[in-house]
């Protein structure tokens, strides 16, 4: 039985198109109908755009005249996460403070991927500012996972996880600053890149932690998520942190490679079954190949603790714009002021205001030498732990998430739910890339739940990953 | 131990109003989060400053400015008030 076309992969509906089994049209209306059908349960898009004829029929003609030259996402329907601009639609990163706010220009991603050819479905919910790890922190209601509806997807970029995993569309682009883009990747089953800091252009996508943000590709197998990255990395001068290709050493990519394992930081806190998936999956690359060496990498266990310093001091410096000024949600009271306080206090949310407080105080006065600067100098020791191990390992790997994806409200308390980032967060303070890659199920209450196996590699190796990521597809 | 007066002044150096029990709830969180990330005042690093990058100029050179007003029609629409393509505000300064 051949698949649905909203089934497909980048892979095959490109193919499918220029074999002319399928048009842009019924691949955009397939995924359409599935998402108009699915998403009142799921919750995973906070729009469905109407059909962009013009771009459905340039896509159409680009591919029958191009036809092998044309662009693998030539005509490839994606969703775009909420903090994405594109221009004249709403991008409100899901929060009540921007719920009226239309982009006035196209993120850099956004053009690269109408210049490669691709629609736009819609934009996918997620926590508001991509502030958390379940999407229960949207103003607009959580997203639900698509392999047990009592669970989160994970988040922030949980709606574009729930959109690709209910094949509600071919493929989406998240934002990933703690792990926003692995975590629901691993809840949902699916691939999840965070690229390398300054591969993907940040601008046009809404600020959060400005030292850590990467755009990347969640994605149903590891070539479709490089065709995406492919598609949007490169440098931009409207983002001064672009790192030009070739900036750091380039790494000749071994036949088989030495995957490094901190079993150090295993010994505690990982779901035994999930510990067990993640042995099997190393098992099965030795199998194939691959080494296995131990690696130290000691300040990780500090890393938690430091992200949870920088990221909320840079939340509180990069969500200081939206004061109702100029745009988003606006009150006017007595006095300037309380046109401030009334539009804040009514626009954020409550974990956006409680990542806003904290922020204010790492960076108050008398508390910035303990916290703030500690967290930096911290995060350039753990950057130097993984440069060393990197010189006895190709890639580092570990399991994406302690435990598979979590029932809402599970997590009530803010500390459990920053807790469950522990694995994710060191490649956002290093800059280096990663990838999850589905390493099988797990069970809990009789159902089976995905979860995933994250793989860190140098600056700039994201080749590397897609290596390791394919061989582990492929076992 | 955060007191509720401390959450009030983070809060107002924020732009941020909170009420009674959100004032209460977020001194006992923070708590337990300032406790978590509190281990680092314990962690001991090496001594030694990290080398500075090499700099390099990322800043874009001047030049082909767009024309005068291109994005004003885009940016003005956004404004919750406007008059003449200018932002409405209240009066912060009076001649009483």
């Amino acid at each position: 039985m051949t698949k649905k076309p909203n089934e497909m992969t980048i892979v095959e509906a490109a193919r499918a198109l220029r074999a002319r089994e399928l048009t842009v049209r019924e691949l955009r209306d397939a995924c359409a109908a599935a998402a108009h059908a699915k998403n009142p349960e799921l919750n995973a898009f906070l729009e469905l755009f109407p059909a962009d004829e013009r771009a459905i029929e340039a896509a159409q003609i680009r591919i029958d005249t191009e036809k092998e030259s044309a662009p693998l996402l030539c005509g490839i329907p994606l969703a775009i996460k909420d903090n994405i601009l594109i221009e004249g639609k709403t991008a409100s990163a899901a929060s009540k403070m921007l719920e009226n706010y239309k982009a006035t220009y196209d993120a850099t991603v956004v053009k690269k991927l109408k210049d490669a050819g691709a629609l736009f479905l819609g934009r996918t919910n997620m926590d508001e500012f991509a502030m958390g790890s379940s999407t229960e922190h949207s103003a607009f209601g959580a997203t639900k996972n698509p392999h047990d509806t009592l669970r989160v997807p994970g988040g922030s970029s949980g709606g574009s996880a729930a959109a690709v995993a209910a094949h509600l569309c071919i493929a989406a682009l998240g934002s990933d600053t703690g792990g926003s883009i692995r975590q629901p990747a691993a809840y949902t089953g699916l691939v999840g890149l965070k690229p390398t800091y300054g591969a993907v252009s940040r601008s046009g996508l809404i600020a959060l932690g400005s030292s850590l943000d990467q755009i990347g590709p969640l994605a149903k197998t590891v070539e479709d998520a490089r065709i995406i990255y492919e598609t949007i990395h490169g440098i931009d001068s409207l983002d001064s942190t672009t790192i030009p290709d070739g900036l750091y050493e380039v790494r000749e990519i071994p036949k088989h490679l030495r995957i490094g394992v901190p079993r150090h930081l295993l010994k505690e806190g990982v779901d035994a079954d999930v510990l067990d998936a993640f042995n099997t999956t190393l098992g099965k690359l030795i199998t194939a190949g691959h080494t296995l060496v131990d690696v130290d990498l000691p300040t990780s266990s500090h890393a938690l603790a430091a992200y949870y310093v920088i990221q909320p001091a840079e939340v509180s410096t990069n969500l200081a714009r939206l004061d109702g000024m100029r745009y988003g949600h606006a009150v006017r009271g007595n006095t300037l002021l309380d046109d401030y306080v009334d539009s804040r206090t009514e626009g954020f949310g409550e974990e956006t205001r409680r990542r806003v407080l904290l922020g204010t105080f790492v960076l108050s006065s008398g508390y910035i030498d303990a916290y703030y600067r500690k967290a930096d100098a911290a995060r350039a020791v753990l950057r130097r732990e993984y440069d060393e191990a990197f010189k006895v390992a190709d890639v580092i790997a570990f399991p994406t998430t302690p435990s598979p994806a979590f029932k809402f409200g599970e997590k009530s308390d803010p500390l459990s739910m920053y807790l469950g980032d522990i694995f994710t967060i060191t490649a956002n303070l290093t800059g280096m890339p990663a990838l999850s890659i589905p390493m099988g199920t797990v069970e809990r209450n009789g159902k089976k739940l995905p979860v995933g196996i994250h793989f860190t590699a140098p600056h700039q190796a994201e080749n590397i990953l897609f290596t390791i990521g394919q061989a582990t597809e492929g076992l | 131990m955060t007191t509720k007066e401390e959450v009030q002044k983070l809060a107002a150096l924020a732009r941020i109003h909170l009420h009674g029990s959100e004032l209460e709830k977020f001194a006992g969180e923070f708590d337990a989060i300032l406790a978590y990330i509190g281990q680092l005042e314990k962690l001991e690093l090496p001594k030694e400053r990290h080398a500075k990058p090499a700099l390099r100029n990322v800043m874009r050179t001047d030049g082909e400015p767009h024309a005068t007003g291109e994005f004003t029609g885009k940016l003005v629409a956004q404004f919750p008030a406007s008059e003449n393509n200018a932002l409405s505000v209240k009066q912060i300064i009076t001649h009483d």
